[in-house]
């Protein structure tokens, strides 16, 4: 927050916050700012549930002895856990917010190219979450989110099709934000934003939305069909109406490998935002950076096997899932090469957001080297369906996606809300976070290892000491995830202004007013030069030559 | 290594050869956790906004670094593929079998029969050093037989017949673990490897004291549903022979062939339609709902005791 910015001299129109004011103004706004707030409410609130869940079941497993949750409960916890951040949050998390705020913005469009649609998405999504919040309240669902058949199609006693009518209809929602992004990449961009002057982080966004269109429709499918099973029993799935349970998997998988990509991509869009801008350095290989994004949205659909290597599955179909695995592994190790190649000779500044930015870099590392573990066929015969999986994947989903999006909130919230945090408490949440979270999810490798299998409401004594640090640790990042809820809080009533652009960036998200205006821009921008014309050896960090019309 | 505390035991050659990839490839990760992570803190130290570091870049030849770390990485990844591939197709592909155990999962237990008619619930004795091969079946759900200390797992799928091996290499009890959700209890769905020295083994057989073998059971049940009727010696209906059947390639009407494993002689009882055999007519009724999994797995041992030359009865 050091480099202060001059308004803009002449006088401002009314931003998009307080043009109107009323609450049907908001509740019927086509405007994809509006909309975008609309979603940070709705995710925000299934963040937290989610988190309850998670903490309900952190705290039985310090003493499940004590057993204060029973098994039928315990199994609902997690299956809730798993369900309402997949689908709820992750999923959403950052295209639906800050991909509903600044695509536009980044590419110099006046809104998404079907607005209306945009704003029927937000209603869906919240009618599916209330059949969520229904199901909830009736007493939840045992399947675990993976709805393994025939466990949830014929013998599990929660409320399965409530659940999957939830997902079924959460999918339209994605489908129709993926849609408004493709066209309005496409179509809406200004005079001179060629596609190799693209933000990679709206790259990264299209990449997140094809995989979107291709990947839902299965998923819809697939739950289609566990509906018709348990309702009617039409044999699919279940064994003994004629089905493949192994069928099941293939299908869930399917989608939900590659759903793994819709959650990490636009996270790889915010971090290469935020490395460059903070390390006032143009992103090294910006072409490399693009073919990595579409290389790991297409090698991403054809690995979801990996799931299924002790399931039955053919020896043979294990050793090309295994080797397309290692394969999707190298343009993330690149992407990751490359934030670091741009570290070199930058100027680098330590705001919380780069701190959010560097947390992500380390952690998203973390859980891809021991991606390849699990991707190696020997080893994941040990450790699949263990504690070792489960630390992986949240190395990658929460230490990788949930630090982009809190990195992303706290760059974007200048330009979102127009008003400056306390950036000594920003720090701070980040670096408990960091902390938190390593603390939560590294004793996790060891049990796995050990030998745990997830899923467990009990365990063996030896494992205990784990699952209390492991424990301990998330009660430590449940108190930084809550940090940010007082610090924003405040900011939202009584931070200082931050002007149009107080990170000296580039992107033309930060040529507007802050917050801007109902329709973006006062003038259509005209684009000259490439998203990060950041210069590390200048004063002020930005190439002279660099100017963009506002 | 067991003075690593989180080191567990490894008591089968499995868990040794896993062992070793294990080390291998974290010692692979932590060289790239090590060069990413260096990088990081020096490029941040040394480039910090306050320190006055040379910053003016060279003409950018990018592409040449970029092509060279793609290559570097793509050549580690496809040696640990490599490595990992191949002692996978080791697991799966078993050697000749001393001794074959047939593991029925239900909700939420562990039925293991013995080829000598010895049943246990929730516990598997077998002899140290002997190859065993475990034919996985499930009565509800799919489960997953593990065992931690021998780094083996598979899934146990109903409607199907997976199997496993192992082969013990230090006698104690070790724990069976369930690993794939089943329902509410699944945390519960624990048993134990006990591995004997095989003279006690041999002891404990006779204790348990089965009053049949699992294939003169698979006899009994193989007349009691009337199997004999058609596929006996003595039988006038035009149905195949199952004397030598079993590991035999079977060559089918459509032209195919397969080779005659549990899986092959389970489906052929339950799904008769599935697979017919070349020359024969889809004559044979469906035993689904009828024959239950403990008693397939008996018809099986008792197929599997026929002998190529032996009459079937």
């Amino acid at each position: 927050m050091t480099i202060a910015s001059a308004e803009l001299p002449f006088d401002l129109p009314a931003s998009y916050l307080t043009e109107r004011q009323s609450l049907l103004s908001w509740l019927l706004t086509i405007d994809h700012k509006r909309i975008a707030l609309l979603y940070f409410a709705s995710i925000t609130a299934f963040f937290f549930i989610g988190g309850f869940a998670a903490t309900l079941i952190r705290l039985h497993l310090v003493s499940p002895q004590h057993g204060f949750l029973q098994p039928d409960m315990y199994n609902r916890m997690f299956t809730m856990h798993g369900i309402v951040m997949v689908w709820f949050f992750l999923i959403p998390s950052i295209p639906a917010t800050f991909g509903n705020f600044l695509v536009p913005l980044m590419i110099g469009a006046h809104d998404l190219a079907f607005p209306r649609i945009n704003l029927a998405s937000w209603y869906v999504f919240n009618l599916s979450g209330l059949v969520l919040l229904y199901l909830l309240l009736m007493g939840g669902v045992d399947t675990g989110w993976t709805f393994y058949t025939p466990l949830s199609t014929t013998y599990a006693n929660g409320y399965v099709v409530a659940a999957a009518v939830a997902v079924f209809i959460n999918g339209f929602a994605t489908i129709m934000t993926a849609l408004n992004f493709v066209v309005t990449i496409h179509r809406l961009r200004a005079p001179g934003m060629t596609w190799g002057r693209l933000p990679l982080f709206v790259w990264a966004i299209y990449a997140t939305s094809i995989v979107m269109l291709l990947a839902t429709p299965v998923l819809a499918m697939t739950l289609l069909l566990i509906g018709m099973e348990r309702l009617m029993g039409v044999g699919v799935f279940d064994p003994a109406l004629g089905g493949d349970p192994l069928l099941f998997q293939h299908m869930f998988w399917f989608y939900s490998h590659p759903a793994v990509y819709i959650m990490i991509l636009p996270a790889m869009g915010v971090i290469s935002e935020l490395v460059t801008c903070f390390a006032r350095k143009p992103i090294f290989g910006y072409t490399g950076m693009t073919y990595a994004l579409m290389a790991i949205a297409v090698i991403g659909f054809f690995v979801w096997g990996h799931h299924m290597f002790t399931a039955g599955m053919s020896v043979f179909a294990g050793i090309v899932f295994s080797l397309m695995s290692f394969l999707v592994a190298v343009p993330s190790a690149i992407k990751v090469f490359n934030w670091t190649a741009t570290l070199h000779k930058g100027s680098i500044g330590f705001d919380s957001p780069m701190l959010y930015a560097l947390g992500f870099i380390g952690l998203f590392t973390m859980g891809g080297l021991t991606g390849l573990v699990v991707a190696t066929l020997a080893l994941d015969v040990h450790l699949t369906d263990t504690y070792f999986v489960i630390a992986h994947f949240h190395y990658i989903m929460v230490g990788g996606a949930v630090s982009a999006y809190f990195g992303g909130l706290h760059y974007w919230w200048p330009k979102i809300t127009g008003r400056l945090y306390p950036e000594i408490w920003a720090r701070a949440a980040a670096i408990l976070m960091f902390l938190g979270f390593n603390l939560t999810f590294f004793p996790q490798f060891i049990l796995g290892y050990l030998g745990m299998p997830r899923r467990y409401y009990a365990y063996a004594p030896e494992w205990q000491v784990w699952n209390v640090l492991s424990s301990a640790g998330a009660s430590i990042l449940a108190v930084a995830y809550l940090m940010p809820l007082v610090y924003f809080g405040w900011s939202l009533l009584r931070g200082p202004r931050a002007g149009t652009n107080p990170w000296a960036a580039t992107g033309l998200e930060w040529q507007t007013p802050s917050p801007p205006p109902e329709h973006n821009f006062l003038h259509t921008p005209v684009v000259t030069v490439g998203p990060y014309h950041y210069d590390a050896a200048t004063r002020g960090g930005i190439a002279q030559n660099g100017a963009v019309c506002g | 290594m067991a003075w690593v505390p989180f080191w567990p035991a490894t008591s089968a050659v499995s868990g040794g050869v896993v062992n070793s990839l294990f080390v291998a490839e974290l010692g692979v990760c932590a060289a790239i956790l090590a060069l990413v992570f260096g990088l990081i803190w020096v490029f941040c130290i040394k480039y910090r906004r306050t320190a006055p570091a040379g910053r003016a870049v060279p003409s950018q030849r990018s592409w040449a670094i970029e092509i060279g770390w793609t290559a570097a990485t793509l050549a580690a990844f496809l040696g640990l593929f490599v490595w990992g591939a191949s002692i996978y197709v080791w697991l799966y592909k078993p050697p000749p079998a001393d001794l074959e155990v047939y593991v029925v999962g239900k909700q939420w237990m562990w039925k293991i029969e013995h080829p000598g008619g010895q049943r246990e619930i929730d516990a598997l004795h077998v002899p140290i050093g002997k190859t065993v091969r475990l034919v996985l079946a499930s009565q509800d759900v799919i489960h997953s037989f593990f065992i931690p200390a021998f780094r083996v797992k598979h899934d146990v799928v109903p409607g199907t017949l997976e199997t496993m091996w192992f082969r013990p290499t230090q006698t104690g009890v070790f724990p069976i673990e369930c690993a794939e959700f089943c329902g509410t209890q699944h945390a519960h769905m624990l048993g134990e490897v006990v591995v004997m020295e095989p003279a006690a083994y041999a002891r404990w057989l006779t204790q348990q004291g089965p009053e049949q073998s699992l294939a003169q059971q698979g006899e009994a049940l193989f007349r009691k549903h009337g199997c004999s009727g058609c596929h006996g010696a003595n039988s006038t209906v035009h149905a195949p022979s199952l004397a030598g059947l079993y590991g035999r390639l079977v060559h089918l009407s459509d032209g195919s062939s397969v080779r005659a494993d549990e899986r092959y002689i389970r489906d052929s009882i339950l799904l008769p339609k599935k697979e017919i055999v070349a020359g024969y007519p889809p004559i044979m009724p469906s035993f689904a709902g009828q024959i239950g999994e403990d008693e397939l797995m008996k018809l099986i041992a008792y197929i599997q005791s026929l002998g190529p030359k032996e009459p079937a009865p």
